[in-house]
């Protein structure tokens, strides 16, 4: 057992001792940007210093070697500082534009992958999945290494209409978030108990609060305390799952994946947009799920050819209409689209708005 | 010593095709690392994922790690399987709190790899999806170890469980012409100011705080924060005409009375036959898309400040809240701007601690009890930018109505309004 050692509560550090030189000169005071190729950023400071961004996607988990890799090339190409995005791009910053091309030749030359800038498909931002989450209905890691490899051309090329944020998440609470196009595991079935082990493992009652849809009561199962569901008031959600595992809700034949579409954080031209459910009953189908990426590629598809410049997903949509947009993508539509949760009557159509 | 390596039939296919492949480097670690401890753990770690992608299951279940002092920070994971694989039966995740807006040099980054090989996998994942740096795969004593070298040389946990997490914050002024605040600044001194409740999970459930320095929101503070904080102004954009024309110049006049003109969502932009630019402040909601198309043309006004919106959060229990207005504008310059901030959050934090359902985020606490309550108990009155629209139900209890509308007046009056 080591010394009890008082922790230094230091809480988040103070980046600025890790800023590149011409970002902490110019902070606050930056003019305007180019996108002088995919990948590539310049940003001008109204003192007329120049700082060029170089942006590539990654593994994300990175062993010790990847991260030391990505370390050389920044000592021998760039100044030595780095920046990471929320979607785990690493972006390398330099103030000498003879610096870029060099920088990247050594990125992609490394096996790294330089874009993810503008209106590509960026990185996909995903979860743990089975390598280390406790409740993965699948893979995290691998379905987006999966995916990206099939969508490496269009992270590299800016030619989507707008930027297209993909997520994944191995479970219902989709730790992954709201995107463009999000591919969650939805269960199909209700969870399996193990009567015996929940009485020594789970803090009943809050796992009865747990469920939104009050399915779970307590009940005396095998003359043991217990739990048990009204499968005709289960959602499937799989909330109960973590703070009772005897509660398996995942399911190798039955957890499947669903695919939203249209959710958008940001406020440009329109209001921040929840995804909506487009396509389900997808087989959970490692290594490769190639199911779920065939359905991903046509929506990116049908959206590079139909959107305008500068619509996201979610407002082509809008646009063209829901039932033009399960027109194009061939996906079919069924009572399952059609919302039942609180707030749901104000996704109804009460207008004479139709599309022919 | 050669160790017995696992067959992965179904993770080498995840070797083959252009983008990096995590499979790759967990068995780079396993078969070139110095370290046989570092060998035998990935080995193990690649022989239970296969296992799972097998079997279509995981295998990992929580527990209660922790370093001395702290309550949370660890995510604790033993192995259902660490029979057949021993190395890996213990693998927890240390969460780490990154610089704000993610900031590094090399020099720390390498840093970190050192000391992380010395107790750890050699995994490492810059960053998670709450915003941690997140050191993958430890066994329990060297939890303690691996925190004691890096907690000395700067470095601290952050958030895991019912306690205010990890904040996040975007680029911003670093490196971003559309920045309306001091995004770092923010971001510090507010989930600093929070240390305690970071480290000793205590609350109902998860807080988390999220900047973004202009409604673009690149940190999807809207949507995945109970506390956003967006960068805002109040007074005119700037335009500068010449610049506008270039544009024009460049890309056609269609162009932007297609892309930009008829776009915006409040309809405030006008483009006058000299090809310059008329722009409604009254009108503008700021939403950002005309200064993203002509960055070189449009700027945020001088009169900077931040908008504050509670409450967002994913699906569970009740369904996905998108975080509310509550501070339509605050400027965030003076010490004493910056101080309220934290004031403002403490009120939030503390209300809800007081009156928060065990496992209710902010949000559905306030879904439950209703705006009006919640402005209510942290003494904020309420103002239309709150809402899309007002009430559209007439089953309320009216009868407060006269004195409402005096304090309305009152207020405005105090205002210069």
């Amino acid at each position: 057992m080591a010394e009890m050692r008082e922790p230094i509560e230091s809480g988040c550090p103070d980046p600025w001792q890790y800023m590149h030189p011409v970002m902490r000169k110019n902070f606050g005071m930056w003019k305007y940007h180019e996108h002088p190729r995919p990948g590539v950023l310049l940003h001008v400071a109204y003192s007329g210093d120049k700082i060029w961004t170089v942006k590539a996607g990654t593994q994300r988990i990175l062993d010790v070697f990847t991260l030391r890799k990505l370390c050389d090339i920044g000592d021998e190409f760039a100044d030595g500082y780095v920046h990471f995005t929320i979607r785990s791009n690493i972006e390398y910053l330099v103030s000498d534009e003879a610096k870029v091309q060099p920088l990247i030749d050594a990125l992609e030359g490394a096996g790294f992958v330089v874009g993810g800038t503008q209106n590509s498909v960026a990185m996909i931002s995903h979860t743990q999945g089975w390598l280390h989450c406790d409740i993965p209905g699948t893979d995290a890691s691998g379905v987006v290494k999966s995916m990206m490899d099939e969508l490496i051309d269009e992270f590299r090329n800016a030619t989507m209409p707008n930027r297209v944020h993909i997520t994944t998440s191995c479970c219902q609470i989709n730790c992954g978030g709201q995107g463009d196009i999000a591919i969650n595991i939805q269960h199909t079935k209700p969870p399996k108990i193990n009567h015996d082990l929940v009485a020594n493992v789970c803090e009943r009652p809050s796992v009865v609060a747990r469920c939104p849809v009050a399915a779970i009561r307590p009940a005396m199962v095998n003359g043991k305390p217990s739990l048990e569901v009204d499968e005709r008031k289960c959602i499937c959600c799989g909330a109960c799952y973590p703070p009772c595992p005897p509660m398996q809700i995942n399911d190798a034949e039955h957890s499947k994946l669903a695919i939203w579409v249209g959710g958008n954080h940001s406020n440009a031209r329109g209001k921040p947009t929840f995804q909506k459910l487009v396509a389900a009953g997808i087989p959970n189908n490692p290594p490769r799920w190639p199911e779920a990426t065939a359905i991903v590629k046509r929506i990116l598809k049908a959206y590079k050819e139909g959107a305008k410049d500068w619509e996201r997903i979610n407002e082509w949509i809008e646009r063209i209409g829901w039932p033009r947009f399960f027109e194009e993508v061939e996906l079919p539509f069924t009572k399952y689209h059609i919302d039942t949760w609180r707030g749901a009557r104000a996704s109804f159509n009460s207008s004479s708005y139709i599309r022919f | 010593m050669a160790i017995d390596k696992h067959a992965t039939p179904m993770l080498d296919q995840l070797e083959t095709g252009p983008w990096p492949s995590f499979i790759s480097g967990i068995k780079r670690l396993r078969d070139q690392h110095p370290d046989a401890r570092i060998n035998a753990v990935t080995n193990d770690l690649l022989g239970q994922l296969e296992h799972s992608y097998e079997t279509r299951k995981g295998y990992w279940k929580g527990g209660t790690v922790s370093v001395f002092g702290y309550g949370g920070g660890i995510i604790p994971r033993f192995s259902e399987v660490g029979k057949v694989f021993p190395s890996s039966k213990e693998f927890h995740t240390v969460r780490v709190q990154p610089p704000a807006g993610n900031h590094y040099t090399t020099a720390m980054l390498r840093q970190l790899a050192d000391t992380w090989e010395k107790y750890g996998s050699g995994l490492i994942t810059f960053h998670g999806q709450t915003g941690n740096i997140m050191f993958i795969g430890v066994d329990t004593p060297n939890t303690q170890n691996f925190f004691d070298e890096i907690n000395d040389y700067g470095w601290d946990l952050g958030g895991a469980g019912p306690c205010v997490r990890t904040a996040m914050s975007c680029v911003g002024s670093a490196r971003c012409e559309m920045s309306c605040t001091n995004e770092l600044k923010a971001h510090r001194l507010l989930v600093n100011n929070f240390t305690d409740d970071v480290h000793r999970p205590a609350l109902p459930y998860k807080f988390k705080f999220k900047v973004s320095g202009c409604p673009n929101d690149c940190q999807n503070a809207i949507e995945r924060s109970d506390f956003a904080v967006l960068g805002t102004w109040r007074d005119d954009m700037k335009v500068d005409q010449a610049e506008v024309k270039h544009y024009i110049a460049d890309k056609g006049r269609q162009y932007y009375i297609d892309n930009v003109i008829t776009r915006c969502p409040t309809k405030a932009l006008s483009l006058n036959d000299d090809d310059t630019l008329d722009v409604n402040n009254r009108d503008c909601v700021r939403c950002m898309h005309c200064l993203n198309v002509m960055p070189k043309a449009l700027h945020p006004g001088d009169d900077k400040g931040v908008t504050i919106l509670i409450g967002g959060k994913r699906t569970l229990k009740i369904g996905d809240l998108m975080g509310t207005v509550v501070v339509p504008f605050k400027k965030l310059e003076t010490e004493e701007d910056y101080e309220s901030l934290v004031e403002l959050a403490e009120t939030i934090i503390d209300f809800w601690a007081e009156n928060g359902l065990e496992h209710e985020r902010c949000g559905e606490m306030i879904e439950r009890i209703g705006l009006a309550n919640f402005l209510e108990g942290i003494g904020i009155e309420p103002d239309p930018n709150m809402l899309s629209h007002p009430r559209q139900s007439s089953y309320i209890r009216m009868d407060g109505w006269d004195e409402a509308a005096e304090e309305w007046f009152a207020r405005q009056a105090e205002a210069g309004r």
